[in-house]
């Protein structure tokens, strides 16, 4: 049985971008969080629905997020002050299993998505491996993480749509994408991309989706995924998925 | 600073129940959909304190159920538009009860949806002999599928027939789950009561919509769906005063349900046990704080025997 309430304290919530901001959480114990690619849900004053955002680092106690002001709920958090104590599930997901990788994985993450590939380029270097990461953004305004990316020991190219950054185009307009050297990739962000590189990718890999959520544990049963083995609950029994599994309509 | 997940802390008072026949320990009961079939709640707490279950709503043949969004924010509770996803009733029977039986040891109630009469008697009689199951409580109400539920719950006579069928091939008690979203509850509850009906459990989620203001499109694929949580519980304490007083049978009330003052005025109301639903949504340890708290709130209340405030308004 895992108790998966906890009460964490914010530590640091700070704005890095004219979107995203990066929150740290921290709480009394360590080993909440135990796979890369986990989410936890958050509970916001006046919201009745939590909202999931990805774990991006994991540091003893402390827990990094990334995230996108998006809408009220996200915008309440960016106003927690440091010492704001979140009513937050976790962990909650599978993760990405760093055990498939192979010598040289390819990290592909759009937008916000880039947030909980990093944990696992930590994972992942730790074990030995050379992961190659591509962020994937808007606009040269829009990069966050990318130096972080680098001193976690990866490689990392950056592409914007615009042009004005990196490469121009989506993640799989950086040549480092299609090199014939890599073994495996693990993608987190829009759909469109996760899509495109489901059916473009000759390698084999694992996404990770999104879906709106109710409860993110597993039993309401909104946040659904057809697969080969039927419909999964994208918040339980994902949020990642292996490339075959996933049946795209 | 975690949560006591322990709830099955020495309650000083009785809090047992009973519904024709079938005694629970306490009269709290995750209300169908929202608890799955039970055991994924198993990995977080002891759900052995809960008074019953009710599972997902199940249906004869598996369903894939409506496509995303499913669910939208809303004041005070949410809209879902799930669409009775569910693997079919054998599957039911031959996978998901198995699993539950392993962590909950007490009398389940199997919620049944269906599309047509046949469809629901055919449903109830494969899941009447799963010997866990403890009530079967027909689901005549669920506001999601078109041409499905919802035509049941609206008419007098659609439910008077569905009853008397689904009685006619059963053994366990039946509850008919009613729906809200009708113009004189009352005269549907007792339309079920006649038709032989053992109890009723209302209510199911009132019909609602919302739209994104930006891309002037509803939130939820599936257009409308089905509203709760705290923003109803007023709608059903109403429905379960009017409809308890009207009928002999007993009442399971459920709306809105979130604290252990809900489910005690939910029984002042009428009701015999209380359904929690999206509450468990928000606060997976809804259910279990509730229980924990109902001792504390009915010494207060000067409440010895939770059974003798049912109706007591
Ligand atoms: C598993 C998972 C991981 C996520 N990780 C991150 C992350 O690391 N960083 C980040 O910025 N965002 C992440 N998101 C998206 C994030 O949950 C939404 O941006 C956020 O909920 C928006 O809330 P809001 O109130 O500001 O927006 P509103 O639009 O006002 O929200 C209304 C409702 O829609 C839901 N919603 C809106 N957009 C999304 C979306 N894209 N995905 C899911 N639900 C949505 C909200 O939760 C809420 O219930 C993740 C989503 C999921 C499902
Ligand atoms: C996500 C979700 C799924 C539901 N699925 C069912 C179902 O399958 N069968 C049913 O009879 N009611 C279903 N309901 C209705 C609930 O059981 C309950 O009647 C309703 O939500 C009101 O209670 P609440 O306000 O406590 O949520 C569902 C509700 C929610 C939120
Ligand atoms: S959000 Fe409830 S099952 Fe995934």
């Amino acid at each position: 049985m895992t108790n998966i309430a906890h009460k964490l304290r914010v530590a640091e919530n700070l704005r890095l971008t004219s979107r995203t901001w990066k929150m740290v959480l921290e709480a009394d114990h360590e080993g909440i969080i135990t796979a890369p690619g986990q989410f936890v849900n958050l509970e916001v004053e006046g919201k009745f629905l939590r909202r999931p955002i990805s774990v991006c680092g994991v540091d003893g106690r402390r827990i990094t997020l990334l995230y996108d002001v998006v809408g009220e709920g996200t915008y309440e958090m960016s106003q927690w002050p440091v010492g704001y104590v979140a009513d937050v599930l976790a962990p909650l997901g599978n993760g990405f299993d760093p055990s498939r990788s192979g010598d040289s994985p390819l990290l592909l993450g759009g937008g916000i998505g880039v947030a909980p590939l990093y944990q696992l380029a930590r994972e992942l270097v730790a074990l030995g491996r050379r992961p190659v990461v591509i962020l994937g953004f808007n606009t040269a305004d829009d990069v966050v993480w990318e130096e972080e990316f680098r001193q976690a020991g990866a490689e990392v190219y950056v592409a914007t749509v615009d042009g004005s950054r990196g490469t121009k185009g989506f993640v799989t307009d950086v040549p480092a994408c299609t090199d014939p050297a890599r073994t495996y990739f693990y993608a987190c962000g829009p759909l469109p991309m996760l899509r495109a590189l489901s059916d473009s990718m000759p390698i084999g890999g694992e996404l990770s989706l999104e879906a709106r959520m109710a409860c993110g544990f597993g039993v309401c049963m909104c946040c659904v995924v057809q697969t080969a083995d039927g419909p999964k609950g994208i918040c339980k029994k994902g949020p990642v998925f292996r490339k075959e599994e996933l049946i795209w309509k | 600073m975690e949560m006591n997940v322990n709830a099955t802390a020495a309650p000083a008072r009785d809090l047992s129940v009973t519904l024709s026949g079938v005694r629970l320990q306490n009269p709290v009961i995750p209300a169908s959909g929202c608890f799955g079939f039970g055991y994924v709640m198993a990995e977080y707490y002891d759900i052995d304190c809960l008074g019953s279950i009710s599972i997902k709503g199940t249906t004869l043949n598996s369903r894939f159920g409506n496509p995303l969004p499913r669910t939208a924010e809303c004041p005070a509770g949410m809209i879902n538009s799930v669409g009775l996803q569910n693997p079919g009733v054998d599957k039911v029977v031959e996978v998901e009860l198995p699993k539950l039986r392993e962590v909950f040891h007490q009398p389940i109630v199997a919620n049944i949806s269906g599309f047509s009469v046949d469809e629901y008697v055919e449903a109830c009689r494969r899941i009447d002999g799963a010997e866990q199951v403890g009530i079967i409580e027909l689901n005549v109400s669920c506001p999601n599928v078109h041409g499905g539920g919802m035509s049941f719950g609206t008419s007098c006579e659609s439910v008077a027939e569905v009853t008397r069928a689904v009685k006619a091939v059963t053994t366990k008690p039946l509850y008919v789950k009613l729906s809200p979203n009708v113009t004189d509850i009352v005269s549907i509850a007792r339309a079920a009561e006649d038709a032989g009906a053992d109890g009723l459990c209302l209510i199911n989620t009132l019909l609602g919509m919302r739209i994104d203001v930006k891309t002037r499109r509803p939130v939820v694929a599936n257009v409308m769906g089905g509203f709760s949580g705290p923003a109803i519980f007023p709608v059903a304490v109403r429905m379960v005063y009017q409809v308890s007083k009207a009928c002999s049978i007993p009442v399971m009330g459920c709306g809105g349900v979130s604290s252990a003052r809900d489910v005690i005025e939910m029984m002042m109301a009428g009701a015999t046990a209380v359904q929690v639903g999206a509450a468990n949504l928000r606060d997976p340890y809804a259910c279990p704080k509730i229980i924990k708290a109902l001792p504390e709130e009915m010494e207060r209340l000067g409440i010895d025997r939770l059974s003798d405030i049912i109706g007591c308004v």
